[in-house]
């Protein structure tokens, strides 16, 4: 999965639990707590649909802007887990082949 | 951030004299001419801002139009008690202690926190307490999302990230307390044909510290207007006991202590009392990095931090909304 395509998933999340469907002009990077778009209950419910949605756990260092406070920084954020996540899958398949 | 190390600025000085004169002309005013009260109930928790408004509201009306309650439960500090009795003996008002444990116990005040708890550490169980934390502002850049901090029997302590669902069911049960305290303090209000007097600080009404309809449900809130810093000055002007001027400020609220930066400011009070105050009057960042001690950087986390929080704070503060009105 490409950045790109998180990016939309992310998007269609934020428009459709916090601005009820309106996007209006929320952009990639649109700065979801400072505009007002996603409080810290938000931030929860946004964390809860990220584990859900791609299958990985939110670590509390990783509750941080950088990671989730814009739609482009959100789908930069999944698209590291995921590369980690493979990474480790691909390194135990090897392990496994090697044994 | 060590003590020794905090700020020390002027410009949160105030002349208590003419302070203490004014707020009390206003308690006055309100209580008896603009509410046509015959007096004031004050919850006093043995805390600084409870224990001003009510050595204020002695000031202002006279010892026998101020009824104290202390309204402890059983996951109350020991202190609580102790305090609460200490500011009432010292303030000589006619008062009421009144545990509402089994009132939060009827409610599944307890009962409900534990099992939301349970959700995020399923082994928590008897013998066990809790509270819930924020990160620090100052430590580094982080979203506002809390943990449950749990102390098992043995001492042993851990810390786990809330979700959503434990992290609403954990605040909406503990919100039983402030609702409760609320509800006695209306009761006697009611007997006494007495208004109620609310104890948030500058700090608390501002940022939202408060639940709705609980502790955020008063007739006067006399002391919503000075930062924490000027709550000691004038705590300390009027002779509160030195015990509880020197008190950590406190939530009372979980069975572990919990200081209230730890659970909702994030910022030792000092230090958001400066920024709030450069906020308010247009103070450079560079300017009120100076003031704080701190770096550039960290006055800018707690300046959107401080707005963050107003944005929550304005459903707390609203009242009902008819048809048409919004929240602007």
């Amino acid at each position: 999965m490409d950045s790109e395509q998180i990016s939309q998933q992310v998007r269609q999340f934020i428009v459709d639990h916090f601005l009820f469907g309106e996007e209006g002009d929320l952009s990639d990077q649109t700065l979801l707590l400072e505009e007002g778009i996603v409080d810290s209950t938000g931030f929860l419910e946004l964390t809860a649909f990220l584990e859900r949605t791609y299958g990985f756990r939110i670590d509390k260092q990783e509750l941080i802007p950088e990671n989730l406070n814009s739609i482009s920084n959100v789908a930069n954020f999944v698209a590291r887990k995921l590369a980690n996540q493979d990474s480790v899958v691909s390194e135990r398949s090897r392990r496994d082949v090697t044994r | 951030m060590s003590q020794d190390r905090l700020p020390c600025s002027d410009w949160l000085k105030i002349d208590c004299q003419a302070e203490v004169e004014r707020i009390c002309g206003s308690i006055r005013q309100q209580v008896l001419k603009d509410l046509r009260k015959r007096g004031v109930v004050v919850a006093l928790s043995g805390g600084i801002d409870s224990s001003l408004v009510g050595a204020l509201c002695v000031h202002a009306l006279g010892r026998e139009r101020v009824f104290g309650l202390s309204l402890p439960e059983r996951e109350s500090s020991p202190d609580t008690a102790r305090l609460s009795s200490m500011i009432i003996a010292h303030l000589g008002i006619d008062s009421a202690t009144i545990d509402i444990t089994p009132i939060l116990e009827s409610a599944g005040c307890y009962r409900f926190r534990d099992e939301a708890v349970q959700k995020a550490w399923p082994a928590y169980g008897p013998g066990c307490k809790c509270k819930i934390v924020l990160p620090s502002l100052i430590d580094g850049d982080r979203l506002n999302v809390f943990s449950v901090v749990i102390r098992q029997p043995d001492g042993a302590e851990v810390e786990v990230k809330l979700g959503l669902e434990p992290f609403l069911g954990i605040v909406a049960a503990t919100n039983f307390k402030q609702r409760v305290r609320k509800m006695m303090e209306y009761y006697h209000a009611d007997r006494l044909n007495y208004a109620v007097a609310g104890t948030p600080n500058r700090l608390e009404y501002d940022q939202g510290f408060f639940v709705k309809l609980g502790d955020g449900a008063a007739d006067i809130k006399p002391i919503a207007h000075l930062y924490k810093t000027q709550v000691y000055q004038l705590a300390r002007y009027l002779g509160i006991p030195e015990e509880i001027c020197s008190r950590p400020p406190t939530t009372d609220t979980y069975p572990m202590s919990q200081t209230q930066e730890e659970f909702f400011f994030a910022v030792p009070y000092q230090i958001l009392d400066l920024c709030l105050y450069a906020k308010e009057h247009q103070i450079s960042v560079e300017q009120t990095a100076d003031v704080t001690g701190l770096t550039a950087d960290q006055v800018r986390r707690i300046l959107r931090d401080i707005d963050a929080k107003r944005r929550a704070a304005r459903y707390l503060h609203a009242p009902p909304l008819l048809v048409g009105q919004g929240l602007d």
